[in-house]
């Protein structure tokens, strides 16, 4: 390796990204070739003991499959794309980590900076395009800017709120020289990761959460990337609040934690949309109050005093008005209230929450987990699946009626088992955040719960699935519908079921097609022997059921109303 | 309530910062009346001022929503009475008009404006000031036939001494020594 004067070694703009991305700890990434990007791809092929590429079946896949890995790792997610249509493929997976703060750096290749602006082959306006939707974006045009911008990126995309970093770098770049050196990021002027905590917003909030009556927590996804899992307990232990968890909040705690009272939002529990009308104080604990979560905001928690704990000073005030904002992380923020709050059990307030769960058992879940007639429900394939793998799987889903099922009823153990498409709601996210997910946690289960609808929308990444054998466990409920849009319709447009009706192909041929071993169920009685043959292969298995073609998700809090007039029927 | 804000927005100075700016108003569908960029008394440091009209919860909802671009150091809102602003506003009129009678030259007189350029073909005249003040200009000098007319975006400073951002950035320089972090 040639050397020059000052000891520093000089490479190639292409293999500098790749050391770069070594210094920052990565060994996966997530990609795609084409033309714009071949010279880093050239000096992969020098660097394959170190760094793993998986090769997608689309940009898409590549991004998605590098959420899923981030989601379930906690480390920011790799993928590689070229320029032009490459990068425009990349778009709705860098939007959909932007909304759910997903840690992500996605490398595209550049056409040749005196290319830039000419309508060149395959060139578009990748800055311009992903300014919106990313945490931070660069164009690189010289080689000696890609340590500095990779360094940039991976701070920016782990730090504070996490999401995703574009760096768009041109060809020439990568062709161009560098004496290299890496130094990490650590501070950026301009950029604020974490806010200060204000001493007086601890007191407010401890002084309200002492004099609350009936306190209700919502645990948001702040609890999981912040991994203040423990300290969450700890407050919850000594406070004696019930909590509840959004959808991205899902394994914050244990599902049978006792002071677990469910699930937030359009389709979570009875008892934490009813109570949170009747709450006197709300503790939102990372989490933003999306509108799937509070119904109409008019009617929403009136009665109540809102504590807001968050990372981003933009999201307090910006749905729900905080009485205290404590600003900050919330492992840091959460043992500071732990420390001085009374200790307390709310034993009352939590039996009203078991009152509910009565209800929603009768009215609802029993019928769905343990229907007696009829075809087979979601539900009770969701349960038997979390089962089957002793509730300790990483459970991973599309977007839909299966989501809302999976969500309801599958079960956790431990926090990072969650990998789903919560803002952006994503279709076709599924499969390939499976596959970055099985990935990034190779010993343990990950199964993906996956609509008709949705599996046809990325089902090209069976064969990334195939090529790279991660034993991901696919599970298609297949209704030939597009469920949720179907229930709509059924709910709010009188039946009229416009393009929602599937005519499907043959899933277990396809499967086969790219070796993966299958089972296809349509009788109840044969549903739990092939979920454990499911559970029993060490391979990649996709197993198809049946479900009732006219299935609908309970409870609901129909669009625009408010949480407590959540529907049981 | 409606009313009048001045953004001023302390940012980096790197290509691509206006489209950042920019977005922020776009995807809260806030119309931008005037903008104008320039450095700031501070090396290195770009300030946009901005005048919206729009309530006030919905602006600080847009600042926060600026300040999370990553280039941008810190937005400061102003109602109009915080700030002395000012704007500059072109006018070009036939020079005939001018010579046909001491009118225009009285209402240049009046308005305390000032004659920039004579050419045989066309004046130019140049008036600072309100909107209110250089559009009132304006009518008076469309009976004469304006033949081009520019005003630009208002340009505004606080009633304080120096630069607002000169506190916050002590406060982040603190901050990092609090941190840690000797690269500030």
């Amino acid at each position: 390796m040639e050397k020059n004067n000052k000891g520093k070694e000089r490479i190639s703009g292409s293999e500098a990204l790749l050391r770069s991305l070594l210094c920052e700890g990565v060994d996966l990434i997530f990609g795609y070739p084409g033309g714009a990007i071949m010279p880093v791809y050239d000096a992969l092929y020098d660097y394959q003991d170190k760094l793993h590429h998986v090769l997608t079946r689309h940009e898409q896949g590549a991004v998605h499959a590098a959420q899923g890995f981030a989601r379930v790792t906690g480390k920011v997610g790799v993928c590689f794309a070229t320029s032009g249509p490459g990068a425009t493929n990349t778009v709705t997976g860098i939007a959909d980590a932007m909304i759910d703060s997903t840690p992500m750096v996605v490398i595209t290749g550049q056409v040749g900076s005196p290319l830039l602006g000419t309508d060149a082959f395959q060139e578009i306006d990748v800055v311009g395009i992903t300014q919106p939707i990313t945490k931070w974006n660069y164009l690189v045009k010289s080689a000696e800017e890609i340590p500095d911008a990779i360094a940039r990126a991976f701070h920016i995309a782990s730090t504070g709120r996490p999401g995703p970093v574009v760096i768009d770098i041109t060809k020439d770049a990568q062709f161009g020289e560098v004496d290299f050196e890496y130094k990490k990021v650590n501070h950026i002027r301009s950029y604020t990761p974490v806010p200060l905590t204000k001493p007086e917003s601890i007191i407010d909030a401890i002084d309200i959460i002492n004099a609350a009556k009936k306190p209700l927590a919502l645990v948001g996804q702040g609890v999981i990337l912040g991994e203040a899992e423990e300290e969450l307990k700890a407050f919850l232990d000594k406070t004696g609040i019930p909590a509840a968890w959004t959808l991205l909040g899902l394994s914050a705690m244990p599902t049978d934690y006792e002071q677990n009272v469910g699930m937030l939002g359009m389709h979570g529990n009875y008892g934490p949309n009813i109570k949170t009308n009747e709450c006197d104080v709300l503790i939102a604990i990372g989490m933003r109050f999306d509108d799937r979560v509070t119904g109409d905001v008019t009617r929403y928690a009136k009665n109540a005093k809102v504590i807001h704990l968050e990372i981003d000073p933009a999201e307090v005030n910006k749905i729900i008005k905080a009485d205290v904002a404590v600003l900050g992380n919330v492992k840091e923020t959460l043992p500071l209230l732990t420390k001085d709050v009374k200790p307390n059990t709310h034993s009352e307030w939590m039996e009203e929450f078991k009152a509910c769960d009565k209800i929603e058992n009768e009215k609802v879940i029993s019928d769905e987990v343990f229907p007696t007639q009829k075809g087979i429900t979601m539900g009770e394939v969701v349960h038997k699946v979390s089962k089957a793998f002793d509730d300790a799987a990483v459970l991973v889903t599309d977007v839909g009626q299966h989501q809302m099922m999976a969500s309801r009823y599958f079960k956790f153990k431990q926090s990072k088992s969650i990998v789903t498409s919560g803002g952006l709601g994503t279709m076709g996210f599924g499969l390939p955040a499976a596959l970055g997910a099985k990935l990034g946690v190779p010993d343990r289960e990950v199964c993906v719960f996956i609509g008709d609808g949705g599996f046809q929308m990325t089902l090209q990444e069976l064969g990334t699935i195939f090529q790279t054998k991660a034993a991901v466990k696919i599970i298609i409920l297949n209704n030939n519908f597009l469920g949720m849009v179907r229930q709509w319709q059924e709910l709010f447009f009188d039946k009229r079921y416009a393009s929602t009706e599937l005519v499907n192909p043959d899933f277990q041929m396809i499967a086969k097609g790219y070796g993966i071993e299958t089972a296809l169920v349509s009788e109840r009685e044969n549903l739990d022997e092939a979920i454990e043959r499911m559970a029993k292969s060490k391979e990649s298995f996709l197993l198809e059921v049946n479900v009732e073609k006219e299935g609908n998700v309970f409870p609901m809090v129909p669009s625009g109303s408010s949480v407590s007039d959540i529907r049981l029927e | 309530m409606q009313q009048e804000f001045t953004l001023t927005i302390f940012s980096e100075n790197h290509v691509g910062l206006l489209n950042q700016v920019t977005t922020a108003f776009t995807r809260r569908s806030i119309n931008i009346e005037s903008l104008n960029t320039s450095e700031s008394a501070l090396e290195g440091i770009h300030k946009f001022t901005i005048v919206v009209y729009s309530t006030r919860e919905q602006i600080d909802k847009l600042v926060g929503q600026l300040e999370k671009k990553l280039d941008v150091l810190k937005v400061f809102v102003f109602t109009t009475d915080e700030i002395i602003h000012q704007e500059l506003a072109l006018y070009k009129v036939p020079t005939a008009a001018l010579l046909s009678g001491n009118e225009i030259e009285q209402i240049v007189r009046q308005y305390g404006a000032r004659i920039m350029e004579v050419t045989p073909e066309y004046t130019v005249i140049e008036k600072s000031g309100h909107k209110a003040e250089t559009q009132e200009l304006f009518v008076k000098l469309d009976k004469y036939g304006v033949l081009q007319f520019v005003r630009s975006g208002r340009i505004a400073i606080t009633k304080l001494r120096t630069e607002l951002l000169e506190k916050y950035l002590k406060k982040l320089r603190t901050e990092a020594k609090i941190k840690g972090i000797e690269s500030f």
